[in-house]
């Protein structure tokens, strides 16, 4: 099914289509993040992908794009799920929202723009979420000090 | 057969006898004010599978002593952007008016005292329903008042809903009285006593059924009890009108909610079942009737949800009003055929 | 007529009926709501930041304080997806999937019973609060007997469980589920057919089966709105593709319903408890990896092998390989998903929760738009949020 879906995808955005990596069963796609709107859309309408499970970024510091964003999909009808990813790069960090597409992602687009810092065009309303509304810096990027901002690295054992 | 002790006859006897049951009756009522917040919280233990107080004293019954002396030592604090004047009067309105309407409540016969006939009420007014009806409009100024005074949002709120719910309520309960004392053919309280004397089949319940149910429904609602605790709701406005008093202002709006408690239990025993009448001495029969009252308020609460405003509002309105006038109708075609 | 004026009120963070920390901006016009603007995060705690620098062994103890009500399901969702990273899902063995199974469900009951008591408390009936709590008393000192805590259980493991179960407590989970139905029978008796409790509940805070799938919703919020989706029947995991169980759907859409909903819930995790009990056999409860799994206590103990195989997983952890998956469980509240990437080394290099509250919260001001004041804590009720896995 999931291949036939990816098969599908491949024939109608061939050039966005960038790998498709299968991994303990699950598939993943990655997709340039130009055309990614469109490409959720056709998936919730033509491949029946009506559910947005989640959606977050990844932080590959070092890596070039530096985030990911990760669309984790499922369709009601076949229980399938798929999974979207698009990297984004550090400079300016934007992605389209898909929050037309799917509403749930208006918040779950919020979360990452406060802890990943990746903006979201188009989005009706990008404030953060989860840190306080002046809050510096994106905690979850890799180089976010686990302390915090001006403290003095933890001592301790973390793990 | 004994003269009937009044000023002319033994003045300094009577202002003595009168002070005297003055003070007997706050007293008894204040007594049954600190009593009832512990039968409250123990029999609602009970049927929540708790025990209610158990530390203070034995089996708990010096809890609303130690409840008194510490909101009594609790720090007063008045809100910098309340209205001062308005936030301490609130209580005291909502709380005296509760306290001397049970003047007009008769709680016995007549007993003897130095050879004159001394009758066991306060006063006996030939306007007691009016009276009672007028005292417990008042009472609404007070939580009005509270509300406003505070300067919060939520106990505007809450003393809005408590305006509206009073007003509609006070009507529908001042209408089902209006079928007792059709039939008693006297707005005294003591002459609807005397009207049902005799047998117990006598007693307005029977013969007013409708009016009774009536009068306890909206009773409940006009001293803002579960289900009709809307003003105060905890759980949406955070106690509405009294979210901002603490210490004995707090306990004042407390100790009115409970006053408020029996002096309708005691208009209700009086009006529908016979007032002191029964099988023992006048007052112990009326303080059983209370304590049934207060029992069946404390149950209800133990067992119903909140209703919501607009819930509440077309019941008032559209169920209990209706009822009410029907139930004149009826009665008044029964008196006259 | 005047000029139309609104007024503007704080709901939370400090509020009796927000469940926690949520802070809600209501715009009333009289006591209807015109605009509902939900904040969150007064409990962040950097859940995903803390995991990703610590073992997989050590982020476990994380989940637990994610949805406090329903830890073992959130310990679940874990495990399973770090298995699911390193290829183990076939090698647990069956007592293990079958403790799991039932524990989960326990869990269940317990979320469920601490949703109804806070949402009829919400609505003004106390004594089911206090009828609930009894019970879900019973569940706690299950949790304690079987993990030692009585909240934050920690009793599950990658590849298996920490513990066996103790002596006795088959026992007292079947005394348990013997004595539930007639407990919801009496939750049902004092709300069911209360007139006030309906007219409270019916018709309040809809959402219809396309506002729920678009907005996100799961679980039962989901299932009461018709839509018959249940992660444990249609992507089993721990093996719940062998026990006879209803999903338990309805149409009404309203509070009412998704009240039934849970409460029907809770009888079909009688059965599979029951199921599970009947499943259980004597066995090993950890994986036999032993790259993964800690050692028995007694090799522990008694063999200096046995101590360095413990001390090797404790210090280094174990180190899937490269890649990225994610596993959706059924917790109480919704699908609860933790989307996990490895970078080959033994600390998790993302780890995203997807917590069934955050999103279920984000339906809050469509459903509540244009009722009273009194039908905010309704929804809340209904919705069974939790702040701790809102916020993180």
């Amino acid at each position: 099914m999931s291949q036939a879906v990816v098969a599908k995808l491949k024939g109608a955005f061939a050039a966005s289509v960038l790998d498709v990596k299968e991994h303990r069963g699950e598939v993943t796609v990655t997709v340039k993040k130009d055309e990614i709107v469109a490409i959720c859309q056709f998936l919730k309408d033509e491949a029946g992908y009506n559910f947005l499970c989640d959606l977050c970024g990844v932080d590959y510091l070092g890596q070039e794009p530096r985030f990911m964003v990760v669309y984790n999909l499922y369709n009601i009808t076949t229980k399938e799920r798929l999974r979207i990813k698009t990297p984004v790069e550090e400079q300016g960090a934007c992605v389209d929202t898909v929050s037309g597409v799917w509403s749930t992602a208006n918040w779950h687009e919020r979360e990452c723009w406060d802890l990943m810092g990746i903006k979201f065009a188009g989005h009706p309303d990008l404030r953060r979420i989860l840190m306080p509304a002046d809050w510096e810096g994106h905690p979850l990027r890799k180089d976010y000090p686990l302390q915090g901002p001006g403290r003095d690295p933890y001592q301790g054992r973390l793990s | 057969m004994p003269e009937m002790l009044s000023l002319s006859n033994d003045p300094i006897l009577f202002l003595s006898v009168m002070v005297a049951k003055i003070l007997v009756v706050f007293i008894v009522v204040v007594l049954i004010v600190a009593y009832a917040t512990y039968a409250e919280r123990k029999i609602i233990g009970r049927m929540q599978t708790r025990l209610g107080p158990t530390m203070t004293g034995p089996l708990g019954l010096l809890q609303p002593i130690a409840d008194g002396l510490k909101l009594f030592f609790k720090e007063d604090i008045i809100p910098a952007q309340s209205s001062k004047f308005a936030f301490i009067l609130a209580p005291m309105m909502i709380l005296v008016p509760a306290f001397i309407t049970v003047a007009v409540i008769p709680f016995g016969d007549f007993i003897t005292v130095g050879g004159y006939l001394v009758p066991l009420h306060i006063t006996d007014l030939n306007v007691g329903i009016l009276y009672i009806l007028a005292m417990a409009g008042l009472g609404v100024y007070g939580i009005v008042l509270a509300g406003w005074a505070s300067n919060n949002k939520y106990s505007l709120i809450g003393g809005i809903r408590s305006a509206a719910q009073m007003v509609s309520y006070e009507l529908a309960a001042g209408l089902s009285m209006i079928a007792v004392f059709m039939l008693s053919e006297t707005l005294s309280l003591r002459g609807i006593v005397d009207a049902q004397a005799g047998s117990v089949l006598n007693w307005y319940i029977f013969s007013q059924p409708l009016a009774f149910c009536l009068f306890v429904i909206t009773s409940l609602a006009e001293i803002n009890r579960t289900p009709f605790d809307l003003p105060e709701a905890e759980t949406e406005l955070v106690s509405g009108f009294c979210t901002e008093y603490s210490s004995m202002k707090y306990a004042l709006f407390f100790m009115a909610e409970y006053a408020n408690m029996i002096v309708v239990s005691a208009i209700t025993a009086t009006l529908f079942l016979g007032g002191p009448a029964g099988p023992f001495a006048g007052p112990i029969n009326l303080l059983l009737k209370i304590f049934f009252f207060m029992f069946l308020f404390i149950w209800i609460r133990a067992t119903f949800p909140r209703v919501r405003y607009d819930q509440l509002m077309f019941m008032g309105w559209k169920v209990f009003l209706p009822l009410a006038l029907l139930n004149i109708v009826i009665t008044g075609a029964v008196i006259v055929f | 007529m005047a000029k139309k004026e609104t007024m503007t009120i704080n709901m939370g963070p400090q509020h009796p009926s927000t469940h926690g920390v949520l802070q809600l901006v209501l715009e009333l016009d009289g006591e209807t709501v015109v605009n509902a603007v939900p904040h969150v995060g007064f409990l962040h705690r950097g859940v995903e930041k803390l995991a990703e620098n610590r073992s997989y062994h050590r982020a476990l103890p994380l989940t637990d304080r994610l949805d406090y009500l329903a830890p073992m399901s959130n310990n679940l969702g874990y495990v399973l997806a770090v298995e699911k990273l390193l290829g183990i899902t076939d090698q647990i063995p069956e007592r293990a999937k079958v403790v799991r199974v039932m524990m989960a469900e326990i869990t269940r009951i317990k979320s469920h019973l601490v949703w109804l008591a806070t949402h009829a408390l919400d609505i003004g009936a106390m004594t089911v609060f206090l009828y609930c709590f009894r019970e879900r008393e019973a569940i706690m000192d299950m949790y304690e007997k079987l993990s030692g805590a009585r909240m934050t259980s920690n009793y599950f493991r990658v590849g298996g469980l920490s513990l066996d179960l103790p002596e006795g407590f088959e026992n007292d989970v079947l005394e348990f589920i013997d004595a539930m139905p007639g407990h919801l029978n009496t939750y049902e008796g004092l709300l069911t057919g209360n007139k006030i409790w309906q007219k409270r509940t019916i018709g309040v805070a809809k959402i219809s089966a396309e506002d729920a799938i678009d907005i996100g919703l799961t679980g039962p919020a989901l299932r009461a709105s018709g839509v018959d989706w249940d992660l444990r029947r249609d992507n089993p995991y721990s093996g719940y593709e062998d026990y006879d169980f209803k999903v338990i759907t309805r149409d009404g859409c309203d509070t009412f319903d998704r009240y039934t909903a849970r409460l029907d819930e809770m009888r079909e995790s009688c059965k599979i408890i029951r199921q599970a009990l009947d499943k259980l056999q004597p066995g090993p409860i950890l994986a036999d990896e032993p790259s993964v799994c800690l050692p028995a206590k007694k090799d522990v103990v008694n063999s200096i092998e046995g101590l360095i195989h413990q001390f090797k997983i404790i210090t280094e952890g174990f180190k899937p390989e490269e890649g990225e998956i994610y596993q959706g469980v059924e917790a109480p509240k919704g699908e609860l998903g933790y989307y996990m990437v490895s970078d080959g080394t033994a600390n998790p290099f993302r780890m995203k929760v997807r917590p069934p509250s955050f999103v279920n919260l984000q339906a809050l001001p469509q459903m509540i738009e244009g009722s009273m004041i009194a039908d905010v804590v309704a929804a809340i009720g209904t919705l069974d949020i939790v702040l701790g896995e809102i916020d993180r």
